[in-house]
């Protein structure tokens, strides 16, 4: 009985076949140290709040104050030490309550020292603990046998009816007579038995195992009697502050203990200050989006006014045709953009400036050769889900263009824009794209390259280098480089460019105005910062919450490795 | 951007000299170049099909190269070597020449069919061409790299290159009903009509992609020489009678197209790259092509234009203060032979035929400051001065977002497209009662609309994290899209597309319970927030018991803020809990923030 009550701390070795291992999980093995709560109480003080898992939550059920006591007094009288598990026998509760009480002892300090030790026990299965009980199959099939004999088909349907018949015909006691007259019948051979099996399980329910021969051992192992398995134990002895009266120990200071001054002459508990503290209940920012607060914070701090972005729906002639990109260019594919079917078409356009970016496109014009081809009107008004926010520049600078007489500007937006493509574990079909934009007399290339380099500077990322790229609406092109500590190579972090004149100057911007600008996804740096790797946990219903709930905060500058994005123009 | 495939060693060869793979990727980066991937065939097959199939491929070192998409003379290992080695000042930039051949001039007579299926038509030969294996295969595969990008699959120009001496000219371009034309197609052994072939290219994982382009027209294009042998049915495919090989000597090449600037760009590359290999260097025989109104041109072009450009604009718009002799001498390295004029701060640069993409002046500034180097030039701060300025609707949207999470809802970001589906059945709503905006396009039903209620995005982000801790609060401040064709003077840059975006606030609890009181808590502080006092009195916030198929009858009230209904809130119907997977009670909150800016 008591091996039964010690179930859980047995670590069951072979299989008596030898053929798997089964190993119990060790659900409280002594060895590995829980989390417990803080403060060990008495009583359950809190019910663990909804929704948290039980990690901190005060008041576990494992100190047991009478269990505790006990042990130390007789740990006080014991030569030398005492065995957990044999405690728990003496005790006659589970040995579980017993390595809690020793845990919570533990806690106190010095007042204990223990020792893990692990012994090999056989134990009785159902099976051997029945025969220790009722007596061997077949013996039981041997009396149940009377003297005039029983019809083997009556036998048989005993419980003990087969695996006993055939043990007790092998030790030849019964015999069997084919030839009486109502079928088969079984009868004695001799006058009793010595029930063999019956006496050694019995003798191992004893712990007396060691009484038996190996041989003996592994014949009941094979029928499935036996088991060995191992017991983990503590060996609990003194503690250089032993003592047996911790129980008066208080757990927290109340209001009465401080209005009486009681908490001078009380002891209190110890807290566990390894364990974890209770998160408190709250709610959470979107990880990219905190990100994206990083970023509008950086613009704002270098000047940087937000362009309005919340127009999702855009004309192809904005998205495509006012930045001088030709109708046949390959982004203006079905494959690679979100045509609508309605609204099919945009009703306005400034038509003015419409006849004025159509002449660029089709014979050039401000200094341009154009592209020669046969611009259409239908298809600049086609309606699509804005592919950047580049469109929104676009809208931007016209605007700009208009106020006379014209005064420099800086611009920038981080919003949604949306692609056709093909949808893997970095590419979704809509991300954030950042775009930052300075107009002003005179802007050169160097002057991008520095505002980048304070840019990315406030983004933690220091160290650039600029390949000169093609874009359709910027010349010169630069694609931004940096290096990344972690992958020890050159990665693309963004795209920057002047805007062509045939852009600006059918807006009606002054010829010398320069626009700098660049871009980059908000979605990249976002899952470098945080670790991600699919970007469905991060974008999207299929979020992980729990990877929101943990996110820290988003501090750019103090990154370690230098964050790397990517191209987003 | 195109990857340009070459073998390394027969790369280096031509330039003369050997690179580490670290120096060659400097190279690149410097000349807006990318060196992409280093692999071999055999690896590419591996890749590709596994180990097996890549058994006896070549193992020859490949270098991937990715070319800026305007770059159609750098698109094989003729140009990319020329491009280069003129940028390291160890050759000068070839001069191309067009000559008149001493004996007849090969003519292509455009019929005028061909006006309303594919207008134009241009030619040219290259004579007494040298292939080799690599040489050829380098070939064949500019003609398919240009196809794929500057002829866009096609559709735009397509090239054919035919064996000359096994035909005779003049060559009629014109246009037949399918089944009038009848030919053996390259590297096929019997006739066909061009009816049988479009059938039988519709399993031909090549050419299946180009057939839609006449594929639909009652006449298709095709060439003849003189003899009525076809040379090409374009833009599917060529004759097999004038088929080329590594043993050709004198090749004739048409472009046909839809875009005339195009067709002839495609021919001028294709004869400047591969007259390297004639007898004489970089000369190409001219080619007559009658149009159908009786005019005659001469190809290929190979113009040559001048520019000027003021040195003080480059150095200004690139931020350096380099000599005009210098700046000459960048540009020269780019392929853009340039030199000093007039008073000596004009510079007059040649632009080549190879050079299409360069149309404007700040082309020439780009490659100069290519040419100085990008990580030479010094950086500077703009001395613009302004004053910074949020969005309102985003300043608002980023101080609500604060106070949301603090009052303990967690924020989701979905995504502003979905199905129809979501925003309609599942919400027991009719389609076109929601005013959403639909994609022509869609590649899968998770992109026909865009959302027209954030509440479908927050449901199924609740679906998707069943397994959290109950109770879930999430929310979302987004925007979702309504057709709108009133052409509103407010707001006059969003409304010309016919549709529009409204800012929303939407919130969900998730628990046992439905939790009406915590979500009508949550109005309550945000409307605290927004300082709007609760009261039906003007300025002030009420909710009137309402109903709608979200939720469940008794259970929704529609929220008047500032004299206007701003939304809803309640407890949502079993049957949208039950369409969006979920198993326990919610309810919800969803408000348009416009109103309080």
């Amino acid at each position: 009985m008591l091996f039964k009550l010690l179930g859980i701390f047995w670590d069951r070795g072979k299989d008596p076949d030898g053929s798997k291992d089964v190993t119990t999980g060790a659900v409280s093995d002594p060895g590995i140290e829980p989390r417990f709560p803080a403060l060990q109480t008495d009583s359950l003080l809190f019910e663990p709040p909804a929704g948290r898992d039980t990690r901190s939550a005060l008041g576990a059920t494992m100190a047991d104050g009478p269990v505790a006591e006990v042990l130390l007094r007789r740990l006080e009288a014991a030569d030398g030490g005492l065995d957990s598990a044999e405690l728990a026998t003496e005790l006659g509760v589970e040995h579980q309550s017993v390595v809690g009480a020793v845990k919570s002892l533990q806690a106190l300090g010095q007042i204990i020292e223990t020792e893990l030790r692990s012994t090999k026990r056989w134990e009785l299965t159902t099976e051997g603990e029945e025969i220790a009980q009722e007596g061997s199959h077949e013996a039981r099939v041997f009396r149940s046998i009377p003297p005039e004999g029983l019809p083997q088909s009556e036998l048989m349907r005993l419980p003990s009816g087969k695996v006993g018949f055939s043990k007790a015909m092998s030790n030849k006691w019964i015999r069997v007579d084919k030839s009486a007259a109502d079928g088969p019948r079984v009868f004695r051979v001799v006058d009793s038995v010595e029930d063999e099996v019956q006496r050694r399980l019995q003798l191992v329910r004893g712990g007396q195992a060691e009484k038996l021969g190996e041989k003996e051992r592994s014949e009941l192992r094979k029928r499935k009697l036996l088991t060995e398995v191992t017991l983990k134990t503590y060996w609990v002895s003194k503690g250089s502050a032993f003592s047996t009266s911790i129980s008066k120990q208080e757990t927290e200071l109340s209001p009465e203990m401080i209005s009486s001054g009681s908490w001078r002459d009380r002891p209190f508990k110890p807290y566990n200050f390894s364990a974890h503290g209770v998160l408190p209940d709250s709610g959470h920012l979107h990880p990219l989006l905190k990100v994206r607060s990083q970023f509008r914070q950086i613009f704002l701090e270098m000047g940087f006014t937000e362009m309005p972005t919340d127009n999702y729906i855009e004309s192809s002639f904005w998205n495509f045709d006012a930045l001088f990109q030709p109708q046949q260019h390959p982004a203006r594919d079905q494959h690679d953009t979100f045509f609508l079917r309605d609204p099919a078409q945009a009703q306005q356009l400034p038509m003015d400036y419409v006849h004025r970016v159509k002449r660029t496109h089709s014979q050039g014009g401000y200094g341009s050769q154009g592209y020669k081809y046969n611009w259409k009107l239908d298809e600049a008004r086609k309606n699509l889900l804005r592919t950047h926010t580049t469109a929104a520049s676009a809208r931007a600078l016209y605007r700009l263009a208009q106020k006379k007489p014209f005064t420099p500007a800086k611009y920038f937006s981080i919003d949604r824009v949306f692609r056709n493509e093909t949808l893997d574990a970095t590419h979704l079909a809509e991300f954030h794209q950042i775009e930052g934009v300075v107009a002003d007399h005179g802007l050169t290339l160097g002057h991008l390259m520095g505002v980048l380099r304070e840019f990315f500077t406030k983004l933690g990322i220091t160290q650039l280098r600029f390949k000169p790229a093609y874009n359709p609406y910027t010349e010169p092109s630069m694609e931004i480089f940096s290096y990344h500590q972690g992958l020890k190579k050159w990665v693309e972090v963004g795209n920057s460019g002047i805007f062509r004149p045939e852009m600006l100057l059918p807006m009606g911007l002054p010829e010398n105005v320069s626009v700098i600008a660049w871009g980059l996804s908000l979605e990249r740096p976002t899952m470098i910062k945080y670790g991600i790797n699919n970007i469905r946990e991060l974008v999207g219903h299929k979020v992980n919450l729990q990877m929101v709930y943990d996110s820290p905060l988003c501090r750019l500058d103090a990154e370690r490795g230098p964050p790397s994005t990517q191209e987003a123009a | 951007m195109p990857t340009v495939s070459v073998k390394r060693d027969l790369l280096f060869r031509a330039l003369g000299r050997t690179y580490t793979d670290e120096e060659f990727d400097e190279l690149c980066f410097e000349f807006g170049l990318e060196l992409d991937e280093i692999t071999s065939e055999k690896e590419i097959i591996s890749k590709e099909q596994g180990n097996e199939k890549a058994h006896g491929a070549s193992d020859v070192v490949l270098y991937k190269i990715d070319v800026p998409a305007n770059r159609y003379d750098l698109l094989c290992l003729e140009g990319l070597v020329r491009g280069l080695q003129v940028f390291k000042e160890r050759i000068k930039t070839p001069m191309y020449k067009r000559v008149m051949p001493k004996g007849e001039v090969q003519k292509l007579i455009i019929t005028e069919e061909t006006a309303k299926i594919r207008p134009y038509a241009v030619a040219a030969v290259l004579r007494n061409i040298k292939f080799t294996k690599d040489r050829y295969d380098s070939f064949i595969e500019l003609q398919e790299k240009l196809h794929q990008n500057i002829c866009r699959k096609r559709a735009l120009v397509a090239i054919g290159t035919h064996d000359l001496d096994t035909l005779s000219g003049p060559f009629t371009y014109t246009a037949k009903k399918p089944s009038d034309i009848k030919f053996k197609p390259l590297n096929k052994s019997k006739e066909y009509t061009a009816c049988e072939l479009m059938n039988i290219y519709k399993t031909d994982n090549q050419l299946k992609h180009y057939l839609h382009i006449i594929e639909n027209k009652p006449l298709y294009p095709v060439i003849y020489d003189s003899n009525g042998v076809v040379l090409s049915m374009p833009p599917i495919i060529n004759g097999n009678h004038s088929k080329i090989t590594v043993n050709t000597k004198n090749v004739f090449i048409e472009c046909t197209g839809t875009d005339f600037t195009k067709a002839k760009i495609v021919l001028d590359v294709i004869v400047t790259m591969f007259s390297e290999y004639c007898e004489n260097q970089f000369t190409v025989e001219a080619a007559e092509v009658v149009f159908p109104n009786g005019k005659l041109h001469t190809f290929p072009e190979l113009a040559y234009r001048k520019e000027m450009v003021r040195a003080d604009l480059i150095n200004k718009k690139v931020g350096i203060r380099e000599t005009p002799e210098n700046l000459a001498k960048l540009l020269t390295r780019m392929c853009l032979k340039s030199e000093v004029i007039g008073d000596g701060n004009q510079i007059e640069v040649e632009i080549p035929p190879t050079r299409a993409d360069i149309i404007h002046a700040c082309d020439i500034i780009e490659d100069a400051a290519i040419a100085y180097g990008y990580n030479n030039i010094q950086m500077t701060l703009p001395k613009t001065y302004t004053i910074a300025n949020q969005f309102p609707l985003n300043k608002l949207t980023e101080l609500l977002r604060q106070d949301m999470a603090a009052a303990g809802f967690t924020e989701a970001l979905t995504f502003a497209l979905c199905s129809q589906e979501d925003i309609a059945d599942k919400l027991g709503m009719d389609i076109s009662a929601t005013k959403a905006v639909h994609i022509s396009n869609p590649k899968t039903a998770e992109f026909q609309v865009a959302r027209t209620t954030l509440l479908p995005g927050l449901l199924k982000t609740l679906a998707a994290n069943r397994k959290m801790p109950l109770p879930l609060k999430l929310f979302e401040i987004s925007d979702i899209v309504i057709k709108d064709s009133s052409r509103g003077l407010l707001r006059i840059f969003s409304e010309d597309v016919g549709a529009r975006n409204y800012r929303h606030l939407c919130a969900v609890y998730y628990n046992k319970n439905p939790g009406f009181e915590i979500i009508h808590g949550l109005l309550d502080r945000i409307m605290q927030l927004l300082d709007v006092p609760p009261g039906e009195k003007k300025g002030g916030y009420a909710i009137k018991a309402s109903e709608g198929p979200v939720f469940f009858p008794g259970r929704c009230a529609e929220i008047f803020a500032r004299g206007q209904s701003i939304g809803k809130l309640g407890v949502l119907h079993p049957d949208v809990i039950t369409k969006f997977e979920l198993t326990m009670p919610c309810s919800c909150v969803e408000i348009n923030i416009e109103p309080f800016l």
